[in-house]
C-alpha cells in the first residue's frame, strides 16, 4: 500500500482470465431477472479450490 | 482504461481491464483526472498546491501499479471470439397465466390465451437441457411465468425427473422459482425448502408502491394478501434445519418510486434480509417507464441506497442488497464476464407449448423462436447473432469502464429500446453504471473498515 494510493481488492481479474469452466450460475437466472449482472456471480471453481 | 469517481468524498479509481479498485488521495486524483504522466508537466500544473517531491512520489506509485498491470492494464481479450454454443440453463414458462395482473409485466397475455405447460413438454425440456449441456456439470432450471405455482404439479414432477436425468448423466441441477407468493401453501413451502429450490419473491416495497402496479385482475392492490404468505415462507426458510436454496425478495422500481432506497429500508424493517430491486423494463410511452430526465435522480438514489445499506449492515450483518454483492476477489472469470447472461446460446427459455426463445423476455415474440424442445435443430442465425452480441461488438461497450461488470447489458432491453441486439439501452446503461458505482463504493467502504 502506497502513501497516496490504497488498493482495495487483492487480485482482480489478473489470475482469472482463462478459467472458463462454465459452471457458475447463469447471471439472469438469479435474483435479478431482467438485468444482466455478472460482477456479483460467484466462481464455483475457485470456491472449491 | 480507468474510471475515476467519487462518492461521499471517497475518491475511487477502477481499472476496467484488471478490475482492481483503488482509493486515492487528492493529489493522485488530480494527476489521474488531469491525465498527467510526466513529472515536469505535473509540477507546472499542480506545483502551487503540492510540493514537487510529493508529486514525483505520487507519480511513482501510479507507475508502479501500471507496471504491475493493476492500473492502465491492457485490454485482456481484444479479438475476442465467443465459445461454441452450449446450453447451461433453461427457463421454463410453466404457466403463461397469472393470478395477478401487474401493470408492468412484460409477459402480457399470449394471443393463444392462457397456457399451462404439460408434464410431457417439461420432460422434453429437461431432456433437451441434459443432452445439450455437453460436459457442463452444473445445469439450471428456472420456473417462471406468469405465475409458475399455478402449475405446481408440473414443477414437482419436473424437479424429480430432472434430478434423476441429471444424476444419470453425472450432472447436478439447480432450481429457481420466481413467484408472486399467492400460492405459497404449506405443501408448496415444504416442497421448495426440502428440494433446495432457490426462491425469488416479488414484493416491490412500501404498500402504496407495491399496490400501484402489482394488482389483481380487478385492479385492487395485492400487498395485504401476498405479504403474510411471503413472510411465512421466509420464516420457514429461516427455521429450516438442513440444506436449502437461497431466497431473495425482488422488487421493481419505476419512475413512480424514484425514492426506492426507502423501499429497501422498508423491506429490511419488515425483517427481510435478502433484497433485490430492479429498474423496470418498459416501453417509453408507459407512465411508469424511467425517462432520460430521471437518470440524475436514479444516480443520487443509488448513492442514498448505499448509505442506507451501510447503516443497516452495521446493525445486522445478514442484510444483503443483491446488486451490491460484488465479489472483487472471487467473482466471475473473464470469459464469464464476456459471455454475460448467455441468452440465445447458453440460457434459453421454453414457452408452455415447448417452443424455445433466447430468454424469458422474448417469449411470445414469434420472430425470436429458436426452435422447439421436440425438434433437434435451433435456428443457427439467431443463435449466432446472440452469441456474437458481446462487449466487443456492442455499440459503446468497448470504451465503457463497466463492460466487465455488466457484460453488455440485457439483450431484451436493447431490442426493446433500440430494435438492435448490438445497441444497448441507453437508460439501462446509465442505470447500471450508477448502480455499479454505488456497489464499488460499498465494497470499498466495507474493506477499508475491516
Amino acid at each position: 500500500m502506497g502513501k497516496h494510493i490504497r488498493t482495495i481488492n487483492k487480485r482482480g481479474l489478473t489470475r482469472r482470465k482463462e478459467v472458463a469452466c462454465g459452471e457458475c450460475q447463469t447471471s439472469c437466472q438469479s435474483a435479478c431477472k431482467t438485468s444482466c449482472t455478472v460482477g456479483n456471480q460467484v466462481c464455483l471453481k475457485e470456491k472449491k479450490n | 482504461m480507468i474510471h475515476c469517481f467519487s462518492v461521499r468524498g471517497t475518491r475511487l479509481v477502477l481499472d476496467a481491464h484488471s478490475q482492481m479498485l483503488h482509493e486515492v488521495d487528492e493529489l493522485v486524483w488530480a494527476l489521474l483526472c488531469g491525465g498527467f504522466t510526466e513529472s515536469g508537466e505535473a509540477v507546472r500544473a499542480l506545483g502551487a498546491r503540492y510540493p514537487a517531491a510529493e508529486i514525483a512520489a505520487a507519480l511513482a506509485e501510479i507507475e508502479e501499479l501500471r507496471a504491475q498491470e493493476l492500473l492502465f492494464a491492457p485490454d485482456p481479450h481484444a479479438g475476442y471470439e465467443p465459445p461454441p454454443p452450449q446450453v447451461k440453463a433453461l427457463c421454463l414458462n410453466v404457466a403463461h397465466h397469472c393470478n395477478l395482473a401487474c401493470r408492468y409485466c412484460f409477459a402480457g397475455a399470449p394471443e393463444t390465451g392462457e397456457q399451462l405447460m404439460t408434464p410431457e413438454v417439461a420432460r422434453r425440456a429437461v431432456d433437451f437441457l441434459v443432452t445439450r449441456s455437453g460436459g457442463r456439470r452444473h445445469v439450471e432450471i428456472d420456473f417462471f411465468g406468469g405465475e409458475p405455482l399455478l402449475n405446481f404439479p408440473v414443477i414437482a414432477e419436473t424437479v424429480a425427473y430432472a434430478r434423476t436425468r441429471a444424476a444419470a448423466a453425472g450432472k447436478e441441477v439447480g432450481f429457481t422459482v420466481t413467484t408472486n407468493g399467492l400460492l405459497l401453501t404449506p405443501e408448496v413451502r415444504r416442497f421448495l425448502l426440502a428440494n433446495r429450490v432457490n426462491v425469488v419473491l416479488s414484493l416491490d416495497g412500501r404498500p402504496e408502491v407495491h399496490d400501484r402496479l402489482r394488482c389483481t385482475a380487478g385492479g385492487r392492490g395485492s400487498y395485504r394478501t401476498v405479504l403474510p404468505r411471503i413472510r411465512q415462507f421466509v420464516s420457514d426458510w429461516e427455521a429450516w434445519d438442513g440444506p436449502r436454496g437461497y431466497y431473495y425478495l425482488r422488487g421493481t422500481f419505476t419512475r413512480h418510486n424514484l425514492d426506492f432506497a426507502d423501499d429497501f429500508r422498508y423491506l429490511v424493517g419488515l425483517g427481510f434480509t435478502n433484497i433485490s430491486l430492479e429498474p423496470v423494463v418498459a416501453l417509453p410511452d408507459a407512465d411508469y417507464a424511467l425517462r432520460e430526465e430521471d437518470l440524475p435522480r436514479v444516480h443520487r438514489e443509488y448513492e442514498r441506497l448505499a448509505d442506507i445499506y451501510l447503516e443497516l449492515v452495521r446493525e445486522n450483518a445478514a442484510v444483503r442488497f443483491f446488486h451490491f454483492e460484488l465479489d472483487l476477489d472471487e467473482g466471475s472469470c473473464l470469459p464469464k464476464r464476456l459471455s454475460g447472461c448467455g441468452a440465445g446460446h447458453a440460457y434459453l427459455a421454453v414457452d408452455a407449448g415447448g417452443d424455445l426463445y433466447p430468454c424469458h423476455q422474448f417469449i411470445g415474440r414469434r420472430e425470436f423462436v429458436l426452435g422447439s424442445v421436440f425438434a433437434g435443430e435451433l435456428r443457427s442465425d439467431l443463435v449466432e447473432s446472440f452469441r456474437h452480441a458481446h462487449v466487443y461488438s456492442k455499440e459503446g461497450c468497448t470504451d465503457c469502464w463497466a463492460k466487465f461488470l455488466c457484460s453488455g447489458g440485457c439483450h431484451a432491453h436493447a431490442v426493446l429500446e433500440s430494435g438492435s441486439l448490438l445497441r444497448p439501452s441507453r437508460l439501462g446503461c446509465a442505470t447500471m453504471r450508477s448502480r455499479l458505482q454505488a456497489a464499488l463504493y460499498v465494497q470499498a467502504v466495507n474493506r477499508m473498515n475491516s
